[in-house]
């Protein structure tokens, strides 16, 4: 245990033989403030890895956040810090605005929403609002790791922009360590500090 | 106060009846006339030889043999809460989930009935004790296995969004905290509706049953009433129970929801 915090000073997440069904990582590191991209064909595991590292699946080996290992914060505790947003977003009240505690204006202004946007009927929105107004959600948790599940998949390019410039301003402030995974190389030179890419459930080392 | 005693012929007649419902369903090609009379066979059945094991029971009114009886009607009605559901937990969940909520909910209504309300000597006098049980049981039963049912479905259903509430940071019983309800209520109705009902629609059987035996009215009411608040109350304390129970079955220590304790339909 102490040999292993000492280790992980400079990572902000680390991991080790993360292995769930046919997913299999030896080791992966993000430091604070790093934009890992994660690319590869559909089914390889990106969004199984997700899945074990934000703990919502049983898997092997481990994660650690700071130097503490997953299990020992509560799992609503790790799961705020460490925020996967999902390919399709969920929503569960009628209202955008039942689903916020609050409202961090200047985000919400940077991805083209307001106040008023607290009234919408989830209904009523479109794809690309959903999954913009979920990210506000999951920043509104203040995450210290942000799990990107193909966050831009149904925006028009504006708000791509605008996807990618929050979350880089959130990377930056905050120092959060992000993973993206993303099928656009144009985006992953955009926005990645590193890139891996994973096919049947390995790493293969990419640019 | 005597009782008309029924005899044999008078039960035949009234099987012709179901006998005629079973040849009007041949010739019009319902396809019910083999499950229907399946169904009458087994009643008869079933009744007769329930109707020996009570005269026995009575006539060796020992506490063991009827806590035996109530134990096998207990296990009889845990079998069936987990027929009824179209995904269950496997393995011991989906036997003693059901089964536990209604040994606390029936058993601990029915003691008190007998004890307290009742307080007859001694408390396990059969003939109160059995289908006071029974009464509570069945009903226990039915709100559990819809309950239990809705709860399942709906976690099969919802998955996505009950992972996207953990996802942002929300704890097992709070992701699932929409669906715990629905299922409770959806446990709770049946009876609340036959309470509303009672005595305006539907004469309840228990009463009528009473009524033919001879008893006045008024004295047949007042234990219906007795029943119908014992049976809300172990309906709605099992319901909720069950539930309850189930709900934190679906996730593991981590809070994971693992739907892979269900089975298939």
């Amino acid at each position: 245990m102490t040999n292993s915090k000492r280790e992980t000073i400079l990572s902000l997440l680390r991991l080790e033989g993360v292995a769930s069904h046919a997913m299999s990582i030896p080791a992966l590191e993000v430091a604070a403030g790093e934009c890992v991209c994660v690319s590869g064909p559909s089914g390889a595991g990106k969004s199984l890895l997700l899945r074990a590292i934000a703990d919502l699946d049983p898997h092997d080996g481990q994660v650690w956040l700071e130097g503490r290992e997953a299990r020992e914060y509560t799992p609503w505790q790790w799961r705020r810090l460490v925020g996967l947003l999902p390919a399709e977003s969920q929503w569960w009240r009628e209202r955008v605005g039942e689903h916020f505690a609050e409202v961090d204006e200047a985000q919400w202004q940077a991805l083209g929403f307001g106040r008023e946007t607290l009234d919408w009927q989830v209904a009523r929105c479109s794809t690309g609002e959903r999954q913009r107004l979920a990210l506000l959600r999951l920043l509104a948790n203040k995450p210290r790791v942000l799990l990107l599940d193909e966050p831009t998949a149904a925006l028009d390019p504006t708000s791509v922009q605008r996807v990618e410039a929050l979350v880089a301003a959130y990377r930056e402030q905050q120092q959060a360590a992000v993973l993206w995974v993303s099928h656009d190389p144009a985006q992953m030179l955009r926005v990645a500090s590193r890139q891996i890419r994973i096919v049947a459930g390995r790493v293969e080392d990419a640019a | 106060m005597s009782v008309i005693a029924l005899s044999p012929f008078d039960l035949g007649l009234a099987a012709l009846l179901v006998l005629l419902l079973a040849w009007l369903s041949w010739r019009l090609q319902l396809g019910m006339e083999r499950k229907l009379l399946v169904a009458a066979l087994r009643t008869t059945i079933q009744l007769l030889l329930i109707g020996l094991v009570l005269k026995v029971l009575f006539d060796n009114a020992q506490w063991w043999w009827v806590s035996l009886m109530a134990l096998i009607m207990l296990a009889v009605a845990g079998r069936e809460v987990m027929a009824r559901q179209q995904r269950r937990f496997s393995g011991w969940r989906g036997y003693g989930v059901g089964t536990s909520a209604m040994f606390m909910s029936s058993f601990t209504v029915t003691l008190l009935a007998l004890t307290v309300v009742i307080g007859n000597d001694p408390w396990y006098t059969p003939q109160y004790a059995i289908p006071l049980l029974g009464m509570v049981l069945g009903n226990t039963m039915n709100g559990i296995a819809l309950g239990m049912d809705r709860l399942t479905n709906g976690a099969w259903q919802q998955r996505a969004l009950i992972e996207g509430r953990l996802m942002l940071g929300q704890g097992a019983m709070e992701a699932v905290s929409d669906l715990r309800r629905e299922a409770m209520r959806v446990g709770m109705i049946p009876m609340i509706n036959s309470m509303a009902a009672a005595g305006i629609v539907s004469l309840p059987g228990m009463m009528t049953g009473q009524i033919l035996a001879g008893s006045p009215p008024l004295e047949a009411v007042k234990y219906q009433i007795l029943v119908m608040f014992l049976i809300t109350a172990g309906t709605g304390f099992g319901t909720m129970v069950a539930v309850w129970r189930g709900a934190r079955g679906l996730f593991d220590e981590r809070d994971r929801l693992r739907l892979e304790r269900l089975t298939g339909p």
